[in-house]
């Protein structure tokens, strides 16, 4: 079906960014139409462009392409608009407009970045993402949330200014504003390679995501969950795809955080860290960057975005449903929330990539391409983290949420848009998951892999199952940690604790500078002016005084009572005119002589 | 509200467990059985995969342990004495 005469004219990001702007205009059910048309129109007209560039503009004197449109951009176009949907009916009972404007620009801010085919516009969308991306953690309105959204943003900012750098002294060597594939070495490269890492999430650069998603509102978290990393991992595979650091970044990346996830115990930072670790198996495949690496990582981010939007919906219900996220205060859900239940088991196996669901047919490509490549120790991490994931995002969340200890709490199912929403979301996990065919056809390259051998099946069954296995005997020896309120240190130490030290540093240095700056010169110095000032006149009478007086033959004791008398009369004011008139008169004469 | 109250009958979590641990044994069994195309020689070794998830979640466990005496804090360890008092 041609759509061309209908569709609107406008590139997906400008349309997201204009509508979700225009959306206080609308109340009552025709705001839901209008929010719910706006992915629509996005995705018609994606799938409507041919591929090439389209909308240049000029802006300044650079030439802006707001619409890149190739294999790679096209699939994260897709795959944003679908969760823009999907993420919209979810908050449709949302009453709150500051949520729903900032999360279609911050779309729209994704999908430009997408879409861009200059540096000049790929900064612009992106710092709208990091502005947007800020109130959906503001709109929570907790004190919590505002200090986790002031150093979110931050971050970003710090981000920013990085891929601004890299893109300005890019512009400046080459005079031109095209983004392609670069590689690391210049001081602009790693600018830029500095600023996307930022938003990917790469560690030592990733607390800002476990730090700040948690405190989002409650459909804020899906929003969020979807756009910063997976447009990052989408401009690292435009730019910087067969980066060899990549590659060992990614492994490590998907290692560490999931000993954060096992001991957290909040539920959306347990999913948070396990969202690090799933981009850690994304930034891999971009750093091999085989066909095969490539296809795996952007299958991957669009089953990611899937099935971690599922994950923060459940845990999003439950939040919204009995105001809590911690494993301490939650347990036994699934007598009350089934359906919720069931969709968060769901979001579990294909996170954890059980054959039949979504996960197993994308991360499977990322692995087997380390495989090709004899990258034992990268291949071996990412098997030990595919296992750790399971661990921790597989059972653990559905577990201590919905089974586990029966924490007493009765409620039920969220509204139903919250229901559909994650009914979708999960139908397409294993739809998938069941018949990855449709996805394959849309990737970067042809895809010449089959997910469902025996050997593969098997191995990942063993690897998961014996997990599970695992986790049950440790569970019941109790050797397993023991879930706790508290909190775990991260990198962010090093600017929450540390930007506290800067500010006691700072207090220290110029509040004593300012307090010796205050007694030298303020009340130093202006006194001894003011003093001076005070004893000018008797002073200068003494001086010009006694020497006439000495000429007159008098010294000593006569001198000294004269010089005294002078001193008495200007303290008590009673100053002879005589003398008064002789000062003027010999102040004239000096004036005169000096001239 | 209806409850489900699938697992309050110690029965149903153990017929979880019967399924759980006869999958695992079937997992064993079948490997014996299956045409392997390995990238690395022990990916071909029986039951490598079992035994090395098995593992790396014992590993998992083992380090967090050792690490959370390290990084654990209380909730409130981030918040200055400063916000207290507004």
């Amino acid at each position: 079906m041609d759509l061309t005469p209908y569709a609107i004219n406008l590139p997906p990001g400008i349309v997201f960014i204009a509508g979700g702007l225009l959306i206080p205009m609308f109340s009552g059910r025709l705001k839901s139409i209008w929010m719910l048309l706006l992915p629509i129109i996005g995705f018609i007209t994606l799938n409507t462009t041919p591929a090439g560039n389209h909308w240049a503009y000029q802006f300044l004197d650079y030439d802006l392409i707001l619409g890149r449109v190739d294999r790679l951009s096209k699939v994260f176009g897709y795959i944003f608009c679908i969760i823009s949907f999907i993420s919209t009916i979810f908050a449709l009972k949302v009453n709150d407009n500051v949520q729903y404007v900032a999360g279609f620009v911050y779309a729209g801010g994704a999908l430009g970045v997408t879409l861009a085919g200059d540096l000049v516009s790929l900064y612009l969308f992106w710092e709208v993402m990091a502005i947007a991306s800020t109130f959906l953690i503001l709109a929570r309105r907790t004190k919590a949330s505002q200090a986790a959204a002031f150093r979110y943003v931050l971050v970003h900012i710090f981000g920013g200014l990085c891929l601004l750098a890299g893109i300005v002294l890019t512009i400046s060597q080459t005079g031109s504003t095209a983004f392609e594939h670069m590689t690391l070495g210049s001081t602009a490269s790693w600018l830029m390679f500095i600023g996307i890492a930022v938003n990917a999430a790469i560690p030592p650069l990733h607390p800002w995501l476990s730090d700040a998603y948690p405190e989002a509102t409650v459909t804020g978290a899906v929003f969020l969950s979807a756009f910063t990393t997976k447009s990052a991992v989408y401009v690292m595979a435009r730019g910087f795809a067969g980066t060899e650091l990549l590659i060992y970044l990614g492994a490590i990346m998907t290692s560490i955080p999931i000993f954060y996830a096992v001991l957290e115990n909040d539920i959306r930072r347990v999913l948070a860290y396990s969202l690090i670790n799933q981009v850690g198996f994304m930034m891999c495949g971009v750093g091999i960057g085989t066909a095969l690496a490539i296809n795996g990582t952007v299958s991957h981010a669009f089953c990611h975005i899937l099935y971690k939007a599922l994950l923060f919906m459940s845990a999003g219900a439950v939040l919204y449903r009995t105001g809590k996220i911690r494993c301490t205060d939650l347990g036994g859900l699934y007598k009350t929330m089934p359906l919720t239940c069931l969709f968060c088991i769901i979001g579990a196996a294909s996170i954890s990539a059980f054959p039949l669901f979504s996960g197993f047919v994308s991360k499977s490509m990322i692995i087997s391409a380390a495989g090709h490549g004899k990258m034992t120790v990268v291949w071996l991490l990412l098997q030990f983290a595919s296992a750790g994931v399971f661990h921790h995002a597989g059972i653990k969340v559905p577990f201590f949420m919905f089974f586990g200890h029966d924490s007493g709490i009765r409620t039920k199912e969220p509204p139903l848009n919250m229901l559909i929403a994650m009914g979708l979301a999960a139908f397409l996990c294993v739809f998938i998951g069941v018949y990855p065919q449709p996805l394959y056809e849309i990737l970067p390259y042809p895809v010449d892999y089959v997910p469902y051998t025996g050997a593969h099946v098997v191995g990942q069954l063993q690897l998961l199952m014996f997990g599970a296995l695992a986790f049950c005997l440790l569970i019941l020896s109790g050797y397993y940690p023991a879930e706790m309120r508290a909190i775990n240190l991260d990198t962010d130490w090093f600017y929450r604790k540390g930007g506290r030290g800067l500010y006691r540093l700072v207090d220290t240095v110029f509040n004593n500078l300012n307090r010796a700056c205050d007694r030298m010169l303020a009340q130093g110095l202006t006194g001894a002016v003011n003093r001076f000032a005070a004893n000018a006149p008797a002073r200068a009478s003494r001086w010009l005084l006694t020497p006439i007086h000495r000429l007159k033959g008098r010294d000593g004791e006569a001198v000294d009572n004269f010089r005294r008398g002078i001193q008495y009369a200007f303290d008590a004011g009673v100053v002879p005119i005589g003398i008064s008139a002789a000062v003027s008169g010999l102040f004239v004469v000096l004036l005169f002589l000096l001239r | 509200m209806r409850e489900l109250k699938l697992f309050d009958d110690p029965k149903n979590v153990k017929r979880l467990l019967v399924i759980f641990f006869a999958s695992l044994l079937v997992l064993l069994i079948v490997d014996f059985f299956i045409h392997k195309h390995a990238d690395f020689p022990w990916e071909e070794a029986p039951n490598f995969f079992a035994a090395y998830g098995f593992v790396s979640c014992v590993f998992l466990i083992f380090i967090a342990r050792i690490l959370r005496p390290m990084i654990m804090r209380d909730e409130d360890y981030f918040e200055s004495p400063a916000d207290d008092r507004k």
